[in-house]
């Protein structure tokens, strides 16, 4: 069989690192928002914003890291809408999540019609090229597939690092996980909850947007209305299945995307067997099969969905 | 910054909440109007006149109001039950896959017979694809909104290999679409020469059940006592699984029956653009109505306006008529703040 050949191959590993960028992004910045105690629904819409935001600078003649910059702002700032309404209202965290997808969603479309008014073919951009390091390139198989890539995968595969020492080595860090365990705590130390957990709603919404504007700045070239396709509800899914820690995050988002590009070379390979549309089920099935797989041993942030109401027990 | 419970609001600020909702979308689009460089005067009166202000365009808008009364009724139903069934766009599509199934040639009954049975098997097969999220969600603690979600991804997929390929229609001109429902299994006309169909009977009549079912009968009770309280109604004795799992049935029986109804009273055949995305605009119906399955005819028509008018309108201005989906987000959001402000009161300090 060709699929033991295939997994040697170096364009399949190259593959598979560049579609779990995104999804890296995304489990990442839910999972800051999960570990604070606020499930944040509006992740599918934050990433379409992200990809609007950051195309659409760079269309108007900013450069690449601009981009990103600037749909990492959009994000906070969406985050900042979920996290006064989550967090300070004490709002219904499932219906404002799902409000803000929908907001996002359309407003980027609308701002995208406005910038773009008739035009039936996007205009294309001058995505990110891949990195050409000189002595970390050249490692036979892992060079090329982990640094022969758009400098946001390298950041993606940082920030799994920086997140999983933030959060367990520094005050900050430990405080918000304490946010989503046991919020009287956090207060009785003196500390805000509303404010910690408002950074981390800011925060992780800022990552959802980076794996957003991911797709248009570096995935593809252009944007397109509907392109984020359901990768921010597969966040909320990978989530869970990584048990709320950024290292299990990391494994669990190659695992899928290696699921996810091996169906797409058997779709190429044995098409007309299997109708392409069963293929192209396998993310969702997959994340269904993850969330039941690890529904037993899910240790969820304690607070996860309270909201916190000063004086209120 | 603090929030105060009210000792009781006032029936007036009740009655207020879903009006102040529409008043700030409406704002929101202004100043979204505004930036298209058109006069939201004008545009506000082009949006009238396009949703309410003709025999059409009347008959339009209440052809859209069907199916989001029945997405809105079973979404209601279960977020009064705190079951979040986001999946209504998948049991649409269900509901309409089985009606198509049946409908196309399978069984031929006189029409009094094959609505009611298009109607039962399409609202079986939504109740079905809510059934096995619930099911998990009982046993397993797998919670309901991310799966209910990308199973809408999965059943629109599937339709989508439906309508490409085994149930693809010979005659439609390489269409991707089913054959055409039977004549028996059409809806009649309800306004001649116009797209309004009996479908509106059916939903008010779905509405006026559910509003008694909730309000006068044992197991309406149940439900809404397991929403308000789950802990405190097992205590109580009412078996809390069961009464989700019975909830998940309605709801999503009610969501395939909008399906059954778009596909016999307007398309007349399965497509894939048969629900552009009523299941989530279910979502906004059923917040506006504050769950109340009457106030989900209201809040069905509203948001109909929204949809018809500002496509009208935005023809009219050539401005994007992605403003629609906006407006409906935005009084989303905010009748979700003008309900905590009846029953709380803000104090600045």
């Amino acid at each position: 069989m060709d699929i033991l050949h295939m997994f040697l191959e170096v364009g399949f590993w190259m593959a598979v690192v560049r579609m779990a960028t995104p999804l890296l992004f995304g489990t990442l910045g839910e999972l800051i928002c999960e570990r604070a105690g606020v499930l944040n629904l509006g992740v599918e819409g934050i990433m379409a914003a992200g990809c609007m935001a950051g195309w659409t600078w760079v269309y108007m003649g900013g450069d690449l890291w601009g981009g990103v910059l600037f749909a990492a702002a959009v994000g906070g700032g969406i985050g900042l809408v979920h996290a006064i309404f989550t967090v300070h209202l004490g709002l219904s965290q499932h219906v404002t999540g799902l409000g803000i997808t929908m907001l996002a969603t359309a407003l980027s479309s609308f701002v995208f019609r406005m910038v773009l008014p008739d035009v039936t073919t996007p205009p294309k951009i001058i995505p990110f090229a891949p990195l050409d390091i000189p002595i970390l390139g050249d490692i036979p198989l892992l060079g090329p597939v982990l640094f022969n890539q758009s400098p946001l995968t390298l950041l993606a595969i940082f920030m799994v690092f920086f997140i999983g020492w933030f959060l367990k080595y520094t005050p900050a860090g430990l405080a918000l996980c304490m946010t989503g365990e046991n919020p009287m705590a956090v207060e009785s130390q003196g500390l805000s909850v509303f404010a910690i957990r408002t950074c981390a709603v800011v925060a992780g919404s800022a990552l959802m947007a980076i794996g957003g504007a991911f797709l248009t700045l570096s995935a593809f070239d252009a944007f397109y209305i509907g392109m984020v396709n359901g990768r921010g509800w597969i966040c909320i899914a990978l989530v869970v299945f990584s048990s709320w820690k950024p290292s299990k995050a990391l494994v669990g988002v190659v695992l899928f995307a290696v699921f996810d590009a091996l169906q797409m070379r058997v779709q190429q390979d044995i098409s007309m067997v299997v109708p392409y549309q069963f293929y192209l089920m396998m993310p969702y099935v997959l994340s269904i099969a993850a969330l039941i797989l690890m529904s037993r041993r899910s240790a969820y942030p304690k607070a996860l969905l309270v909201p916190f109401r000063k004086g209120e027990r | 910054m603090r929030l105060e419970p009210r000792e009781h609001s006032s029936l007036l600020l009740r009655a207020v909440v879903p009006f102040g909702s529409a008043v700030v979308a409406l704002l929101a689009c202004s100043v979204l109007i505004l930036w298209a460089d058109a006069s939201p005067v004008q545009a506000f009166f082009l949006f009238i006149k396009g949703s309410v202000g003709s025999k059409f365009a009347l008959s339009e808008t209440l052809a859209r109001t069907i199916p989001l009364i029945f997405t809105g009724l079973a979404v209601a139903v279960a977020f009064k039950a705190k079951l979040w069934n986001i999946g209504a766009e998948g049991q649409l599509y269900g509901g309409a896959c089985m009606a198509t199934w049946l409908g196309t040639g399978m069984i031929d009954l006189p029409g009094w017979l094959m609505l009611p049975l298009l109607f039962a098997a399409g609202a079986l097969l939504g109740g079905l694809l809510l059934l096995g999220p619930t099911l998990l969600k009982t046993w397993l603690a797998v919670d309901e909104v991310v799966t209910t979600l990308l199973l809408n991804f999965i059943i629109l997929l599937f339709v989508n290999y439906l309508v490409f390929g085994p149930w693809k229609d010979p005659m439609a001109m390489g269409w991707p679409q089913a054959a055409p429902m039977v004549d028996t299994a059409l809806l009649s006309t309800l306004l001649a020469k116009t797209r309004l169909h009996m479908g509106l009977i059916w939903a008010f009549g779905a509405s006026v059940l559910l509003w008694l079912f909730m309000r006068f009968t044992t197991w309406g009770y149940q439900i809404r006592a397991v929403g308000y309280n789950a802990g405190a109604s097992r205590f109580a004795g009412i078996p809390v699984n069961p009464v989700v799992v019975r909830t998940a049935l309605i709801s999503g029986g009610l969501a395939g029956c909008a399906g059954v109804s778009e596909l016999c009273g307007l398309k007349g055949y399965l497509t894939l653009d048969l629900s552009p995305g009523f299941g989530y605009s279910g979502i906004v119906v059923a917040m506006l109505a504050g769950l109340h399955p009457l106030g989900v005819v209201v809040a069905a028509f509203f948001v109909a306006m929204l949809s018809i008018g500002a496509d009208s309108m935005s023809r009219a201005l050539n401005i994007s008529n992605y403003i629609a989906d906006v407006a409906t987000a935005v009084s989303l959001l905010a009748v979700l703040v003008s309900m905590l402000l009846v029953r709380y009161r803000i104090r600045w300090k």
